[in-house]
């Protein structure tokens, strides 16, 4: 009995150190190391003191506080925001479902936004936007996060459904926020009036989207048998790679404007999506590659041993493992193309930062206030690349299960 | 045994561009048989049983399985994959599917089995090599031996009328060896038809039918056993016995 006692108390890991010895052993573990720390701890307390300071104490950030459906939605017409409330609420529902479904990183998200809407929702300030009924909104997500959240928590909903209603809300987006002609209910609203993150996140969605499977099509093209086909595609991948992407954007809204006839004239956000996707599937086809490139020979003969045909070797045994392989460079891939879509402001869209520069820009006195306007859109985009950058490693760590030998 | 040969070959030659691998290999297995091949390295040994199921081309002579001939045309082809089952010096297992999915695999997608069935049959499969309690891990996480075990199992999931290993046993540490022989050995008395690419030889004495020994892309001498060990014919296969033997 006290034999077993003293195995167990042998076996037992050791503690983690505490935390004087943690700040000994990273902090000062040799001259070098104790000369930084005693060097920059200053100064990194300094600068964080100094940027709160500012922001809470002589920031004037009336030109961010101000406008904030501006920031949103642009000019969509007042009277039609519904329709993004609709868009939003459904998003929270499927935020919510599918924490309850994985956890893990989306259930942070999804406290995180419900947090956000409550707290928005109770703010105990005057401001002519957040009236009764966008607090009774803002609130209205919050339950539907937990209504999402017991939904996603029901074994029978399938993980597939959840998935393609994922992949359905921005075609259905797309659908509501432009309306229909001669519609009572949803009326055709231009998408000149679009604006704001709004219109950043449909370029950025519809990027992600829509230049994937292109990207993955392009790769295998490149790697083709048939001549035409890998021409094609390497002639593709390195003219859009040997080109900035502003030339791209101009390409698409001015030379193909040129070119079509009036009538089948693209709308000028089709044609931005088209420009951002073009370029993006052009970088994701040569990251596709190098995944493709990097599976083992032996994995293919095995598969074709088992009597599986090209298709199914393709889809079962090389796509897979050469994705998880280029899944960081594919995720720094798609969180690039969200920042790049800033560069349509050049071609007259109003993006989130075309919304802040025509604030900064439409009266004198905001001009003052540039710095505090470029701060909270740095912050924001900031917030969204980082949310990114966080889910591609979650997703690493979940797809490397299998190689941790 | 049947008339029939199951695997038919005469006069196989293969090219690699310039460097003739194969050079007229003869050869009849018949159903229930187990074959092994030896010879030393760069003797065509996997070229040889990899023509069998198309991993490699061969450009002269003709191959029959199971009476389908091998041609260019791919249904062929699938078709004799589907018969034959190989497994690997490295295993090649699929790193990003579980052992169970490994196994289930091709019954599912080119069987076209209802996935109870296939997981039914891989877990008894895997019961058959000894390991059913990994069915859930992921290949990274077995031992060498545990895991040509589940290539075997995902082999003979698909039911396969003759069975190919090229040199099964040569990555692995010696200690587990013998449990992947073990499981080889049962599979050849259940009566499967076997082609072996090994120079384990005690394993060969047990279980072979016949004997080839390959050199320079030819088969120089064949036999039972107790001919290829005890009464060898030729001077190159005296000299490569003696050589692994001494091991
Ligand atoms: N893909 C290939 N391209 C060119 N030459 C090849 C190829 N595969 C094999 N060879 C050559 O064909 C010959 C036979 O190779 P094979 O792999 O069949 O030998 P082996 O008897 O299996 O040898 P080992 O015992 O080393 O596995 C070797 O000389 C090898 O270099
Ligand atoms: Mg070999």
């Amino acid at each position: 009995m006290i034999n077993t006692e003293i195995e167990q108390e042998m076996i037992k890991p050791p503690l983690p150190p505490g935390p004087l010895k943690w700040v000994k052993e990273n902090l000062f573990s040799s001259i070098f190391n104790s000369v930084m720390t005693v060097a920059l701890i200053p100064i990194v307390f300094y600068l964080l003191f100094s940027v709160v300071s500012w922001a809470l104490f002589s920031a004037d950030w009336r030109a961010v506080t101000q406008f904030p459906l501006l920031y949103t939605v642009g000019q969509y017409p007042r009277d039609q925001i519904w329709r993004v409330g609709v868009i939003l609420s459904s998003i929270f529902l499927f935020l919510g479902i599918s924490w309850g479904r994985w956890g893990g990183l989306l259930r942070s998200i999804s406290l995180a936004a419900g947090l956000v809407c409550v707290v928005t929702a109770l703010l105990p300030v005057q401001h002519p936007q957040l009236d009764q009924g966008m607090r009774l909104f803002l609130g209205s997500n919050t339950v539907m996060i937990l209504i999402g959240y017991f939904i996603g928590r029901i074994k029978a909903v399938k993980a597939s459904v959840i998935v393609v209603g994922w992949l359905l809300i921005p075609i259905c987006a797309v659908v509501l926020l432009a309306g229909i002609e001669n519609s009572e209910l949803i009326p055709n609203v231009p998408t000149t009036l679009w604006g704001g993150l709004l219109v950043t996140f449909l370029l950025a969605a519809g990027g992600i989207l829509l230049s994937f499977p292109l990207g993955v099509a392009l790769a295998f093209g490149r790697r083709s048998d048939l001549p035409v086909l890998s021409g094609f595609s390497t002639i593709f991948i390195e003219v859009i790679r040997g080109v900035p992407l502003v030339t791209i954007l101009f390409m698409f809204s001015i030379i193909l404007a040129l070119f079509l006839p009036v009538e089948s004239r693209i709308d000028r956000l089709v044609r931005a999506l088209m420009a951002v996707t073009v370029f993006s599937a052009a970088y994701s086809a040569e990251n596709v590659r190098g995944g493709l490139q990097s599976v083992p020979l032996g994995q293919i003969e095995a598969a074709k041993a088992l009597g599986m045909s090209n298709l199914k070797t393709t889809v079962f045994i090389v796509l897979p493992q050469a994705l998880r392989a280029v899944l960081p460079a594919i995720a720094g891939q798609f969180i690039s193309l969200f920042k790049d879509t800033t560069l349509v402001v050049i071609i007259g869209i109003n993006d989130f930062l075309g919304i802040g520069r025509s604030i900064i820009n439409s009266d004198p006195e905001f001009v003052q206030l540039r710095t505090e306007v470029y701060i909270f859109i740095a912050l924001i985009y900031w917030i969204f690349s980082y949310l990114m950058s966080l889910a591609s490693r979650r997703l690493e760590t979940a797809m490397g299960i299998s190689d941790n030998l | 045994m049947s008339e029939e040969p199951i695997i038919y070959c005469r006069n196989v030659h293969k090219w690699f561009d310039d460097f003739h691998a194969l050079r007229g290999i003869d050869m009849d297995v018949f159903e229930g048989e187990v074959i092994v091949i030896f010879g030393p390295s760069g003797s065509g040994k996997s070229t040889f049983i990899r023509t069998i199921n198309r991993l490699e081309e061969h450009q002269e002579g003709q191959i029959v399985v199971d009476g389908i001939e091998l041609s260019h045309d791919v249904r062929n082809i699938e078709r004799i994959r589907m018969e034959t089952g190989m497994v690997f010096q490295q295993f090649n297992l699929f790193p990003h599917l579980s052992v169970l999915q490994n196994v289930t695999l091709a019954p599912i997608w080119v069987r076209k089995w209802p996935k109870e069935k296939a997981e039914k049959v891989a877990m008894e499969l895997l019961e058959l090599v000894g390991i059913p309690e990994q069915a859930l891990k992921f290949p990274g996480n077995l031992s060498g031996g545990q895991q040509q075990r589940v290539a075997i199992a995902r082999a003979l999931a698909m039911q396969p009328k003759i069975m190919l290993f090229d040199e099964p046993t040569s990555a692995l540490d010696p200690e587990m060896i013998k449990e992947v022989l073990d499981t080889m050995t049962d599979l050849a008395e259940s009566g499967m038809t076997m082609i072996v690419v090994t120079h384990e030889m005690g394993f060969a004495r047990a279980v072979a039918d016949r004997m080839y020994f390959f050199d320079e892309g030819k088969i120089v001498e064949s036999g039972t056993p107790e001919e290829i060990y005890n009464n060898p014919q030729e001077e190159r296969t005296k000299l490569f016995l003696s050589q692994i033997l001494q091991h």
